[in-house]
């Protein structure tokens, strides 16, 4: 007897079980990617023999944020697009002027909120403050190595990140009003 | 000239479906690949600010996420407007949270537990009173290493 060839598979409904898993992974999933800013919160001291050294006032930035929003740096009202420059020229002062920092290393950026501050223009701020550690690494790793920070290895970015160390505290909480 | 002479009746052909499973699981691919498991149901708003200076979270199995915003519109009458603070399944009293870290912290491996991030998605219409509150009860539950979710983009970028 003559071997039968087999029959073929009837593909037809592979569509429709791809269509199925395809509406099953739409429905299930998401796209949130998990970006974001990331902080390190200090450590709630209870010791008082422990609190740290005082740090000199004129090499802490003070970011001040009331409840209406407004950004307050150093006393002075300031525009959000004014504030990457302003913290780029804190840092990267070196003792020009002598009413601002004495190099990054001993730069500290101190930001306060209030109660009633929004939680988007928080993250502005933390953002701007951020972008200004960035430019200033960029500008270093460009002026050593030739490239972006981004690009360098390893023990590079570390030997940056030593340079520009971002200290950027975020005070206890404390009612500001305004 | 019969050469050219169509044959059977006229009229367009049906069109071959024989590719359409192909397309479908490459569609499906793209969304296994791109997509993440939805892991709570969120109770909250939940639109995150936008900024430019951002960070991947490397090891999803050392992230634990809280959430953070007003219940969402058909929650409200029975939570009220105000922003409020969600784990896991449910909405939570920030006094909660050292017990939630606890126990995610059991999940982890014993020797990674140190580098647990917990990742902030909070509305950004949340007021910065319950992030701080948040934020001085993850201090107290020694859970240091923070991260303040956002979407990637010029911040404010939705409004001007």
């Amino acid at each position: 007897m003559a071997r039968r060839e087999a029959p073929e598979i009837n593909a037809g409904s592979m569509a429709d079980i791809a269509f199925l898993l395809l509406i099953f992974f739409l429905v299930t999933t998401t796209m949130d990617v998990d970006k974001g800013i990331s902080r390190k919160l200090p450590p709630i001291i209870e010791d008082e023999q422990e609190k740290p050294p005082p740090i000199k006032e004129k090499n802490v930035f003070v970011v001040l944020l009331n409840s209406q929003d407004g950004l307050f740096v150093e006393d002075d009202y300031m525009d959000i697009e004014d504030l990457r420059e302003a913290a780029k020229e804190f840092i990267d002062n070196f003792g020009k002027n002598p009413l601002s920092s004495d190099n990054p290393n001993k730069a500290v950026i101190s930001l306060q909120n209030d109660r009633g501050t929004s939680y988007e223009m928080f993250i502005a701020v933390q953002n701007e403050l951020t972008a200004a550690y960035n430019e200033l690494r960029d500008e270093e790793a460009m002026r050593i190595h030739g490239v972006l920070y981004s690009e360098l290895s390893k023990d590079d970015k570390k030997e940056i990140q030593k340079k520009y160390p971002m200290k950027i505290s975020e005070a206890e909480p404390v009612s500001l009003g305004g | 000239m019969s050469r050219f002479k169509r044959k059977g009746k006229g009229g367009t052909p049906a069109i071959s479906t024989a590719s359409l499973p192909d397309i479908v699981f490459m569609l499906l691919f793209f969304f296994m690949v791109t997509t993440t498991m939805r892991e709570v149901t969120l109770l909250v708003k939940n639109t995150k600010p936008f900024a430019t200076e951002i960070q991947k979270l490397e090891r999803k199995s050392l992230v634990a996420y809280l959430y953070a915003g007003s219940p969402k519109k058909r929650l409200q009458g029975q939570y009220g407007g105000q922003p409020k603070l969600q784990l896991n399944d449910s909405f939570a009293d920030v006094t909660q949270i050292a017990q939630w870290v606890e126990t995610e912290k059991e999940a982890i491996n014993e020797a990674e537990r140190p580098l647990m991030t917990v990742s902030i998605k909070a509305d950004r219409d949340t007021k910065m009173g319950l992030i701080t509150d948040i934020k001085q009860e993850l201090r107290k539950a020694q859970a240091l290493k923070i991260n303040y979710s956002v979407r990637p983009g010029e911040i404010f970028s939705d409004q001007k």
